[in-house]
């Protein structure tokens, strides 16, 4: 394994590669070697270089703990708002999560239905290009407007288009308080309905979801006056329960009732209202519905093309887990239309024209001169 | 400020061109008479004028995409235009483009409250985007200051920001969908009514790229649900220090305003004598706003007048009524219209982390003072976001070019302190030869790589953004 200790380092390395590369942090969200890929990590590049409460900003190292971050913010009542999940319970990784591979896979949880996904909360990025480039974008600064936004192309990309060496973000503060509103005994379709009127009204909800047989559970943050306000309204729309806790929206995340439990997972980005249909249509094992329906986790029989038994729909079907032999046969990723899947494409040439970056799911060969 | 010389190989097919478009549009909608392309010759960056060889106003994603298909036929450059209100120059022609505006499609095609989008045809106003929704209550939260005229299509183009984004984000974090047509007239769907992206992240490149790699037709836009109501503080100090501190401090004190509004002296002064908004006469001024229920916005307004008064505020008003909000509000909402009554103003819209507030406008203060010309700061303090206003008369020669090097001076200061050159209003011809000093060549070429990825030919807006030195290769290829 490749551990570069710093970009200079990183640079060289890729510069010099003469075969393929896997880029990974923690390898904590992986869930299979590419094929004749050597692995490069990032985690040797590590530490907070710059955090300012008071600015709201902070700037660490690609290869940085997301624990080490998170623990830096909360000394600081501040946080990441956009609730980066830990996949290692869902895909049965061990390892140490790292800031870029949260930016890598744009990793964003429920309360990404209210304040945004990775991509809103990050900054600027420094990284190497599949030619040793070491390149910026971005910056440290909340409005930035200058030039293309490579920013949010870097966030989601997993490692296809350059290493990560540096990343900044907009943190915010934490809630003084936090509850849950349980609504019991909804089916999936009234559960969307009730998250819809939550998130359609005034009250600021910071998380939708729906467990089925279990409840709808929308979260609620703020100071102390204002959630006791808002929860109240929210009770009078809808009924349910007031629950003084938020331990559930960590299980949720982290999409606790699909772990250890067998089957395929796949993670679907739907219009919400469309989702409950969807969920039917896939004759799932389980669901998991987030974001107030935008997302769901299914638990599907192995070796199920979810895609072909679902058509055509607004958004995209991710296959998370599989076995080897159904990730042979289905990609990860939703395949793009033609056009689009000829920028992305040339886009990917671009910043790597040797075409070393190997992200774990592609399955087609690829030349390195 | 360069522009490339107009290509006579290209002028030379005006003919033709104009007899190809009348094939795809009707008469209307091609402008081609010297009388009448004048009207397109600038943006809101009046001090660059150049009419285009013909402007066309399309009415459809397919009347666009045929007119793209025959200038990409044609290799003719194309600068698209929304509303014309662009400060940088972002729908400056030249002599040898053809503008393609937007402004006839203006309608809404769905609006969903279930799952909170709207989707719109890229030429409609800002405000009636909100002006479609708020009969039920609901709003779209980027709220750039030319909002009652801009369009959505150059909000998407420069990534459009306003006094609000503190709390909501600009329009990147606002925008789900675009429809696009390439140069070569391909026309693409991007994302939609769900979140997040598949692959790549293509929205997010595209929102800022200033009509460079497509001309966007529709947008799916997030709304939001109105708080049920809003009301600022005023409080003024007696150095732009303490106010920096104060603002500093709310944040830290998590407290979230939905805006921070700051202004020096000397804009303080400029309004007071235009706007009679009965501002304390002192050094800096702060307007923090909340939002929510009554309750709730006394229960933000405490924690914030607290924390204000450790800093010994000079005054401090908080509102209590919509009347004394509008009062509040006055003064900031007018200081640019009072800069504008004293002299010409040139607005920049450089960004510094909130850290460096004290000392940048400590240093531009004595610049201001090297350069002879006066300027007045009123800018989102929250976001770091500074809107510099130097004065300048127009009439005198050399003052132009005086005003451009000190703003130079200014952003270049903005980006030293760790900032950038543009915060909201985009890079166009303005700030295009300032970006050397932002990004090293490889930083530009990466972007420019992208260019080359969507509009090989480099026929899409060609002259903005990236210093004509760095582009010229690939705009001449």
């Amino acid at each position: 394994m490749m551990i570069p200790r710093t970009e200079a380092e990183l640079a060289d390395m890729v510069a010099g590669a003469t075969g393929r590369l896997q880029i990974i942090g923690g390898g904590t969200r992986s869930v299979a070697q590419a094929r004749e890929a050597q692995v490069l990590t990032a985690r040797g590049l590590s530490g907070i270089t710059l955090y300012e409460p008071g600015s709201l900003t902070l700037v660490a190292q690609a290869g940085t703990p997301v624990a080490e971050i998170e623990a830096a913010l909360a000394a600081e009542g501040q946080r990441l708002p956009f609730e980066p999940m830990d996949h290692r319970g869902l895909l049965g990784t061990s390892g140490t999560p790292t800031i870029g591979g949260v930016v890598g896979g744009n990793v964003s949880g429920p309360r990404r239905i209210q304040v945004g996904a990775a991509r809103d909360f990050l900054l600027g990025v420094r990284f190497v290009d599949g030619t040793g480039r070491i390149l910026k974008n971005g910056g440290r600064v909340m409005k930035n407007v200058t030039g293309y936004d490579l920013v949010k192309l870097m966030a989601g990309a997993r490692g296809r288009l350059g290493v990560l060496s540096e990343v900044s973000f907009k943190v915010l503060p934490m809630p003084e308080v936090a509850v849950t509103l349980v609504l019991p005994d909804l089916d999936d379709a009234g559960a969307v309905q009730a998250m819809a009127r939550a998130l359609g009204s005034p009250y600021e909800v910071t998380g939708a979801a729906h467990w089925p047989g279990q409840g709808a559970y929308l979260r609620i943050e703020g100071f102390a006056g204002s959630v006791a306000y808002r929860a109240g309204k929210l009770r009078e729309m809808l009924g349910g329960e007031v629950e003084d806790s938020v331990e559930r929206w960590a299980a949720i995340r982290d999409v606790t009732p699909f772990q250890q439990v067998d089957g395929d997972i796949w993670r679907l980005s739907v219009k919400p209202s469309d989702a409950p249909g969807l969920v039917a249509r896939a004759g799932a094992d389980g669901a998991l519905y987030d974001w107030g329906g935008g997302l769901v986790w299914l638990r599907m029989a192995p070796g199920t093309d979810l895609r072909a038994r679902l058509g055509a729909f607004d958004g995209h079907a991710t296959l998370v887990r599989a076995g080897a032999d159904t990730r042979a046969r289905l990609p990860m990723e939703q395949p793009e239309p033609p056009a689009l899947a000829a920028l992305s494409a040339g886009i990917r040439a671009r910043f790597d024209p040797r075409g070393i970056f190997a992200a774990e799911t592609d399955m087609s060969p690829v030349v390195v001169s | 400020m360069d522009m490339p010389s107009p290509n006579p190989a290209i002028l030379a097919k005006k003919p033709r061109l104009i007899e190809r478009l009348l094939q795809v549009l009707p008469a209307d909608a091609v402008i081609h008479l010297e009388s009448e392309t004048r009207a397109y010759e600038c943006d809101a960056l009046t001090a660059y004028r150049c009419p285009p060889m013909a402007a066309v106003l399309p009415s459809s994603t397919q009347e666009v995409s045929d007119v793209l298909r025959i200038c990409h036929d044609m290799g003719v450059p194309v600068v698209p235009r929304g509303s014309g209100t662009s400060l940088a120059g972002g729908a400056l022609p030249t002599a040898d483009s053809v503008i393609l505006g937007v402004a006839r499609m203006n309608a809404v095609l769905e609006t969903d409250y279930d799952n909170r989008f709207v989707r719109v045809q890229s030429g409609r106003t800002n405000l009636s985007v909100t002006g479609a929704v708020e009969e039920n209550d609901f709003f779209y939260a980027p709220d750039p200051s030319s909002q009652l005229a801009c369009a959505i299509a150059g909000n998407i183009a420069m990534n459009s920001g306003g006094a609000h984004c503190l709390k909501y984000g600009v329009t990147t974090n606002n925008l789900m969908g675009v429809t696009m047509v390439l140069m070569d007239g391909t026309v693409v769907e991007i994302g939609g009514a769900h979140l997040d992206s598949g692959g790549l992240d293509l929205l997010g490149v595209i929102c800022g790229s200033e009509g460079q790699l497509g001309v966007v037709t529709e947008a799916t836009l997030r709304i939001l649900r109105k708080p049920e109501g809003a009301r600022p503080v005023l409080m003024g100090f007696d150095s732009n220090e303490v106010a920096g501190e104060c603002v500093s401090d709310i944040i830290k004190a998590g407290v979230l305003p939905v805006a921070i509004e700051f202004m020096d002296r000397p804009c303080i002064r400029a309004t007071e004598a235009f706007a009679k908004a009965g501002y304390p006469d002192c050094e800096a001024l702060l307007i923090v706003e909340v939002e929510g229920s009554d309750a709730e916005i006394d229960e933000q307004l405490e924690r914030i007048v607290a924390i204000a008064r450790r800093h010994n505020p000079v005054e401090l008003r908080e509102s209590k009524s919509a009347d004394e909000s509008a009062r509040i509000w006055l003064g900031r909402k007018s200081a640019f219209g009072a800069m504008g009554q004293i002299n010409d103003y040139m607005c920049l819209d450089g960004t510094i982390p909130v850290s460096q507030l004290p000392f940048v406008l400590r240093r531009i203060g004595e610049m201001s003072k090297q350069y002879g010309l006066d300027v007045g700061n009123v800018f989102h303090a929250g976001d770091g976001n500074m809107h510099p206003l130097i004065l300048f008369d127009a009439n005198k020669p050399g003052d132009l070019e005086l005003c451009e090097a000190f703003g130079a001076d200014i952003l270049r200061l903005c980006v030293e302190v760790g900032g950038c050159l543009t915060g909201e209003h985009g890079v166009g011809i303005e700030k295009r030869d300032l970006m050397v000093d932002q990004f090293a060549p490889d930083d530009l070429d990466i972007q420019m790589a992208v260019k080359d990825v969507f509009d090989p030919q480099w026929l899409l807006n060609p002259a903005k953004v990236f210093p004509l030195q760095a582009s010229e290769a690939r705009r001449a290829a």
